[in-house]
């Protein structure tokens, strides 16, 4: 039994992950992992993603891994990231798509055309440091508020339960970043590829025992 | 709001990074990973790594090194130099790179970037062109490290990978590669206006009132530089500093 499951279903590197995840808990027994058993074992399940998500969903149950991550976002520290956090809803615009159903709500694209108040074009990817306004939550100690977080994406979500929101940033309008319910916390950005406010943040993961 | 991004670049040839004038007249810059933390210690918001010998020998030198920055330095890695195959975005992925720029072997076999990205995903798949002015509000796509020239149109081409799945457009011009006296601007908003993807300018900064006139009066997303960090004439922070005291959004 390890400390901290990373799920590998194959899609993308996980590499910083893992390295980020040691830099905070040198101590810790971590697992890149596509066994589901070693998934419901682990104390702590990171359930990271990268690509489109049709991809994503296809490579999570041809590893089998779909139970073992369901069980794991009910019934211990569980922390999504990027494709990891949208996989948690209901439905996805990209590919037209079920999620794991986890939480309510769905995942739509920026739309097309932004324009920033300067009339800019916004690009689409989002990619880049931009600021998290955050909720109270502990996963959020230490870190100053609208600190600068990396984002890659073009989908976001939308829960249709607000008591699910931990953070929103803004592109140019505000969009859901954070959410978080019981065991389960979930974020758009990359936190190991987000500097010192993201290696506080995984470290409050790690550290985090919700009740 | 998004901070538009500062992204020193390092050259890097048998496990040094060097820096040459207009692709040619390299000098030794130091040791890539003692680079890398230092820049990130300046609040670099991204890396980008570019081997540009690429040569076999050099394969593995450069593995070792992506991995050595890749863990200790927790922010974006773009890598590139040499990428012909899925596999070699497949082995850069695995040694810690974020993304990987593909270059020549994109104009060469443009397929490799719609394989790439259908495999890994788009936002780690950037392709860089090198352009070079060939008539006003004109610029040709040049390979091979600047020595062969495409015929491929750069704005048409940069159009053309965003519909093959690039991510992202690492555009260099290769008439201010090395001059310090300021980016394309023509050339940066020219692709940049013809894109959805982000447009990293490259070539030409000098100056830190460069890296404001590609952002305000080219339209990059974000800014690449080397020799003015690697040299010590300012550091990324006084960059950043310059940058928000002109209305630009970064990251402090």
């Amino acid at each position: 039994m390890v400390d901290i499951a990373v799920v590998d279903y194959g899609m993308g590197n996980l590499r910083s992950v893992r390295q980020a995840l040691r830099a905070v808990a040198p101590d810790a027994s971590i697992a890149v992992t596509s066994e589901p058993n070693e998934v419901t074992q682990a104390a702590r399940v990171v359930f990271p993603g990268q690509g489109a998500m049709p991809d994503c969903m296809r490579e999570l149950d041809a590893r089998g891994l779909r139970a073992a991550v369901l069980q794991a976002a009910r019934s211990k520290p569980f922390l999504g990231i990027c494709i990891g956090l949208q996989m948690l809803f209901e439905h996805s615009d990209e590919g037209n798509i079920p999620g794991l159903g986890i939480l309510p709500g769905k995942v739509v694209r920026f739309a097309a055309n932004l324009r920033d108040a300067q009339d800019n074009k916004l690009k689409v990817p989002h990619m880049g440091w931009n600021q998290v306004h955050h909720a109270d939550h502990t996963l959020w100690q230490g870190i100053p508020q609208d600190a600068r977080f990396y984002f890659v994406h073009s989908y976001y979500v939308q829960p249709f339960d607000d008591a699910l929101v931990k953070a929103t940033s803004c592109y140019p309008q505000p969009f859901v970043c954070a959410v978080a319910r019981d065991n389960l916390f979930a974020v758009q950005f990359h936190p190991e590829k987000s500097q010192s406010a993201g290696l506080t943040l995984l470290k409050n993961f790690v550290n985090w025992n919700p009740v | 709001m998004l901070a538009k991004r500062i992204i020193p670049c390092l050259d890097v040839t048998a496990g040094r990074v060097v820096k040459g004038v207009s692709f040619v007249e390299l000098r030794d810059a130091g040791d890539p990973v003692e680079i890398a933390r230092r820049y990130d210690e300046q609040g670099a918001d991204e890396l980008a790594f570019l081997d540009i010998t690429a040569s076999s020998d050099d394969r593995g030198i450069l593995f070792r090194v992506i991995e050595q920055v890749a863990d200790q330095v927790f922010i974006p890695l773009t890598v590139g130099g040499g990428v012909r195959h899925v596999e070699d975005v497949r082995n850069l992925l695995n040694a810690g790179a974020d993304k990987v720029s593909i270059n020549t072997s994109a104009v060469l076999n443009p397929q490799l970037v719609e394989d790439a990205a259908g495999r890994y995903g788009s936002q780690c798949i950037v392709v860089a062109i090198d352009a070079k002015q060939v008539n006003p509000g004109q610029w040709e796509v040049f390979t091979h490290g600047g020595r062969k020239a495409s015929g491929l149109n750069a704005v048409e081409w940069a159009k053309n990978m965003q519909k093959l799945g690039a991510g992202e457009i690492l555009l260099t011009s290769m008439d201010k590669d090395g001059q310090r006296s300021g980016f394309d601007l023509a050339l940066t908003r020219a692709v940049t206006d013809a894109l959805e993807i982000p447009v990293i300018a490259s070539g030409g900064v000098g100056n830190l009132q460069h890296l404001v006139d590609g952002v305000k009066l080219g339209g990059a997303d974000a800014v690449l530089a080397a020799s003015i960090f690697h040299y010590g004439e300012y550091t990324v922070q006084q960059a950043k500093q310059f940058m928000a005291q002109h209305g630009i959004e970064v990251r402090l």
